[in-house]
């Protein structure tokens, strides 16, 4: 295990003997299934379930010959900016001391980091890989929405999440992505990634000569000051290598993380109504009512956050309620999507700072969920448009503080964004 | 514009409907909260109605049997089983 809590358990999964990753240690996040081994997506209520099966994911790790070292905590079942809310205890930043890791993936981007795992798996809701990756200083892409296999991935809100990698460089990022995209019988919402050629690796050549960067002003205004300023030290890099950037305007954004938190939290109060107790989960052992016996369960298995997050969701849905938050919000995701396909007829990507903010110090988030929430405004927007994005090491602040900046491409562009990426890590 | 009503009954209410039981203190401090949280998300009144254009296309597969999980695998997480079968709380 390792001093900055990064795994939930250390169990080897041994992959084949050759193939694309082979010799290489991939660590998994705790909410991908892994046939046999515990995976407990850092809640209590999970403790001891273990998966009858494997995520595709985790087959294709396999058959690619990686070695899986362990499963990687997380905010309990992905719900967290910080991974202070997992049921296994917090994970520390191996990149910066006193700080959060980010979240929900930040035992993923940890144990890069820290270099325990050559490589890792996280999912991305709402900026779950993006995050952890600007905070700890790696690399991290949340692929277009249908890239990746869903299957075995213990679902948070699937309209919003996909798996993606976590990486010390864009060029890794790129070879685990290679591995893992592609169509799947077993989730209907994957394709063919349409005019795609050449693998992603051969992608990041680092050639930005001529490339068209927009960015999003919105995404900047409010933005921490040092933050800022690393994030225009890397354009000026980029525009060194032949690279030119022009302002663009996407209002839509201005209302995503309401809307993404109204629907994801929708989508978790009907996800996670499964976890009774009965077929798997903690149940306490209580009799009587059902309705009773269940609530008690939950009570006993779910952490503050979770509990949060199903009630508001349930509100958000209750009759009443359903056109005033839900509806609303399923407005603003057209809008945004609108706003990003527009934006990305005159550029070839758009660039932002990952986060707005640098990585929080350890235990002043879970007091005030609502600021917890508020910093997710950069990374949201994306999962709301389905598109794709990696976050690459910008720089640090004056402080010695990670700072990522993320490149946003059009759907199944993860070429473009992992070309953009490889010119600055 | 209307203030949304949370008090601690509501958020008792919405408890029960999602099936979580809580102690006072939380039903305290989620009130508190739900009125923040609440008040930020009013801010989705200002989006416009907008068309969604979805692209969407129907996934089928010939309805046709494939292995699945065995009796054992689908039941070997459950709390308490008997028979084969799942079992839930006594109800008396």
């Amino acid at each position: 295990m390792t001093e900055y809590n990064g795994y939930v358990s250390d169990e080897t999964i041994e992959g084949a003997d050759s193939g694309l990753l082979a010799g290489r240690t991939v660590a998994v996040k705790d909410n991908i299934s892994t046939e046999g081994v515990p995976t407990t997506c850092g809640s209590a209520m999970l403790e001891d379930y273990v998966p009858p099966y494997d995520a595709t994911v985790v087959e294709r790790l396999k058959d690619a010959g990686a070695t899986i070292p362990g499963k990687t905590n997380m905010d309990e079942f992905g719900m967290g900016t910080t991974t202070e809310t997992s049921a296994f205890g917090a994970v520390e930043n191996p990149a910066a001391e006193g700080r959060v890791p980010g979240g929900s993936s930040g035992g993923s981007a940890a144990v890069v980091a820290a270099g325990d795992a050559d490589l890792a798996l996280g999912s991305d809701t709402g900026g779950s890989i993006r995050c952890p990756a600007a905070f700890c200083g790696v690399v991290g892409i949340k692929p277009t929405y249908g890239l990746v296999s869903r299957y075995g991935l213990i679902a948070y809100a699937n309209s919003l999440e996909q798996i993606g990698p976590i990486a010390p460089s864009v060029e890794s990022a790129a070879e685990l992505l290679d591995v893992i995209a592609g169509p799947d019988e077993h989730d209907a919402t994957t394709q063919e990634a349409p005019g795609a050629d050449g693998s992603y690796a051969a992608a990041a050549d680092g050639d930005v000569d001529g490339l068209s960067i927009g960015v999003p002003t919105e995404l900047l205004d409010g933005a921490d000051e040092a933050v800022v300023e690393t994030f225009w030290d890397a354009m000026d890099d980029l525009e060194a290598q032949g690279a030119s950037y022009h302002e663009v305007d996407l209002p839509s954004v201005e209302h995503a993380v309401e809307a993404y938190y109204v629907i994801a939290m929708s989508e978790a109060s009907s996800n996670l109504a499964r976890f009774d107790g009965v077929r798997y989960g903690q149940s306490g052992g209580y009799d009587g009512n059902w309705n009773e016996s269940f609530a008690n369960a939950r009570e006993e298995g779910f952490g503050e956050e979770v509990k949060r997050r199903i009630l508001l969701g349930t509100y958000a849905l209750s009759a009443g309620y359903h056109d005033k938050y839900y509806k609303k919000a399923q407005d603003a995701r057209a809008w945004v999507k609108q706003d990003f396909d527009e934006a990305l007829e005159d550029a070839d990507v758009l660039a932002s700072p990952t986060m707005p903010v640098p990585p929080m110090k350890r235990g002043e988030s879970l007091d005030d969920p609502l600021t917890m929430y508020l910093a997710d405004a950069n990374t949201t927007p994306v999962n709301l448009a389905n598109l794709p994005a990696i976050s690459v090491p910008a720089g640090e602040t004056d402080d010695g503080l990670p700072v990522g900046l993320q490149l946003v491409g059009p759907a199944f562009g993860e070429h473009e964004i992992i070309r953009a990426g490889s010119a600055l890590a | 514009m209307s203030d949304p009503a949370v008090d601690p009954e509501e958020v008792k209410h919405v408890a029960d409907l999602a099936r979580v039981d809580l102690a006072d203190d939380e039903i305290e401090r989620f009130t508190e909260q739900f009125v923040d949280i609440l008040d930020a998300f009013e801010a989705l009144d200002d989006v416009p109605e907008t068309e969604r254009e979805a692209e969407l296309s129907n996934v089928m597969r010939p309805d046709e049997t494939r292995q699945s999980l065995s009796q054992e695998e689908a039941l070997q997480n459950a709390s308490d089983t008997e028979e084969g079968q799942f079992k839930g709380p006594k109800v008396s």
